[in-house]
């Protein structure tokens, strides 16, 4: 109890929510005076406060991505096994929690599905606890939840995953800061210049304008990208709940070879 | 009728990625012995010179030969030379791969590794390139474009054990080079 009732060394929400609120504001007026629209989350984003020494001050330079970045690494049926796709099955008992299935396309920037790629999910428990060791949120931890899920996308794109809901938790950002639920997500395209880490929110999550994370996307069409949409489609019957997230890299410099072509064909039937 | 889809926008690796995405050997590409090994190795560090530790490397490249690896494996560590790579950093911001040296991909081309670089703190992914050190460093058109005092960070640098040492520096002096690729 002690620590987290002596932090007054903690800045307030106030302070955060109104760097934050200006931020968007100047995104805003430089919108509406014609420039373009950020699709990225700011590097340099202040409210964020470990953004402060850990964000490149120099504009990136720009590269013809050169012959291996234009392949991604290969992994295949033999790398993974179709049971890590269910993150309530990994120990001997049921986790505690709303079941969830969290279903979805990945495609590029051109439309076209990102195939047997991996997908790999981590999340806090319904108590928003991650088993880690650094995690020292006293809230309960789940022998039989570890929160850690892979798959491969299928030939048309679509992963899938069963995992439980997870539970907001507090950070040390700053005084009462609570991260709105999430599950991570890690991806790769068919090129190394498409891979990609973020993270999958739920809708409707209170928390939302007050988390200096997910507001360092400045622009709010950008945003609601990260948010999963309920699904009753992929809901179950007595079982769980479903949400939609689909998920779009950059485009490819990759030549499309002729099989490429013909596999795409193949998908309008 | 091309319809044009806007990419999903990323997300810091946070705090607790280390029990998400290292898998048992990802930092070695290579078994102990294997002929031609090298061990690649360096530091994470912040704008004030403090090693991050809480980041994650990942590598990939080309084989000695300069092919481009297309076996599957890379999470096996079976043996297989797969190209691919992952390590998350030590307290000190450190972090170690055994591999093998890529050659280069098209002919006369400067060997490099791709380098992707996630942390707490980092709102999005960074890429870099670690060139191997040598002729082919000298003369490459994309290094030359640099200044010479940033180029030198796109350089792996040859220990006296024969290790390559390559530090990324995500602020400050001698900050990293970092890589923007057209979407």
């Amino acid at each position: 109890m002690g620590e987290r009732a002596m932090t007054p060394e903690l800045e307030p929400q106030e302070r955060l929510s109104a760097e934050i609120a200006e931020l968007h504001a100047a995104y805003d007026a430089a919108r509406a005076a014609g420039a373009p629209a950020e699709t990225r989350p700011r590097l340099d984003f202040g409210p964020y406060r470990s953004s402060l020494l850990r964000h490149p001050t120099k504009d990136p330079v720009h590269a013809d991505p050169e012959t291996i970045e234009l392949f991604s690494p290969v992994f295949g049926e033999r790398d993974i096994s179709p049971l890590e796709a269910d993150l309530t099955i990994q120990r001997r008992g049921e986790p505690i929690g709303e079941r969830i299935v969290v279903r979805g396309r990945v495609i590029d920037g051109d439309g076209r599905p990102v195939r047997r790629q991996l997908v790999e999910v981590w999340q806090a428990n319904a108590g928003g606890r991650y088993i880690h060791k650094r995690d020292q949120h006293p809230a309960p931890l789940d022998p039989n939840f570890t929160g850690v899920g892979r798959t491969l996308t299928d030939d048309d794109g679509w992963y899938e995953f069963v995992t439980i809901k997870p539970g907001p938790y507090p950070w040390r950002n700053h005084y009462n800061a609570w991260r709105p639920a999430h599950i991570h997500f890690s991806l790769f395209g068919s090129e190394f210049t498409q891979r990609i880490v973020t993270q999958m929110y739920f809708p409707g999550d209170p928390l939302f304008p007050l988390d200096p994370i997910y507001q360092s996307i400045v622009d709010p069409a950008a945003r609601a990208r990260l948010v999963a949409e309920y699904d009753h489609g992929i809901t179950r019957h007595e079982w769980a709940t479903g949400y939609r997230w689909d998920i779009v890299l950059s485009g490819t410099r990759r030549t499309v070879f002729e099989h490429d072509l013909a596999e795409e064909h193949d998908d309008e039937h | 009728m091309s319809t044009e889809h806007v990419p999903t926008p990323g997300q810091t690796v946070g705090p607790f990625f280390g029990f998400g995405l290292p898998f048992a050997r990802g930092n070695e590409l290579v078994e102990p012995g294997t002929p031609g090994a090298v061990r690649l190795h360096g530091r994470v560090v912040d704008g004030a010179g403090e090693g991050i530790p809480d980041a994650l490397i990942e590598l990939w490249h080309a084989a000695p030969d300069g092919t481009i690896p297309d076996a599957t494996g890379h999470l096996l560590r079976d043996g297989t030379f797969a190209g691919f790579g992952r390590a998350e950093t030590d307290r000190t911001g450190g972090f170690w791969f055994r591999t093998l040296e890529p050659g280069p991909t098209e002919p006369g081309a400067a060997p490099f590794i791709a380098v992707a670089v996630f942390a707490r703190g980092l709102l999005d992914r960074l890429f870099t390139r670690a060139y191997l050190p040598g002729e082919a460093a000298e003369t490459d058109p994309f290094l030359a474009r640099l200044d010479p005092e940033r180029r030198d960070t796109l350089v792996a640098v040859r220990e006296d054990d024969g290790s390559l040492r390559f530090d990324i520096r995500l602020q400050g002096e001698g900050e990293t080079v970092f890589l923007e690729f057209d979407a």
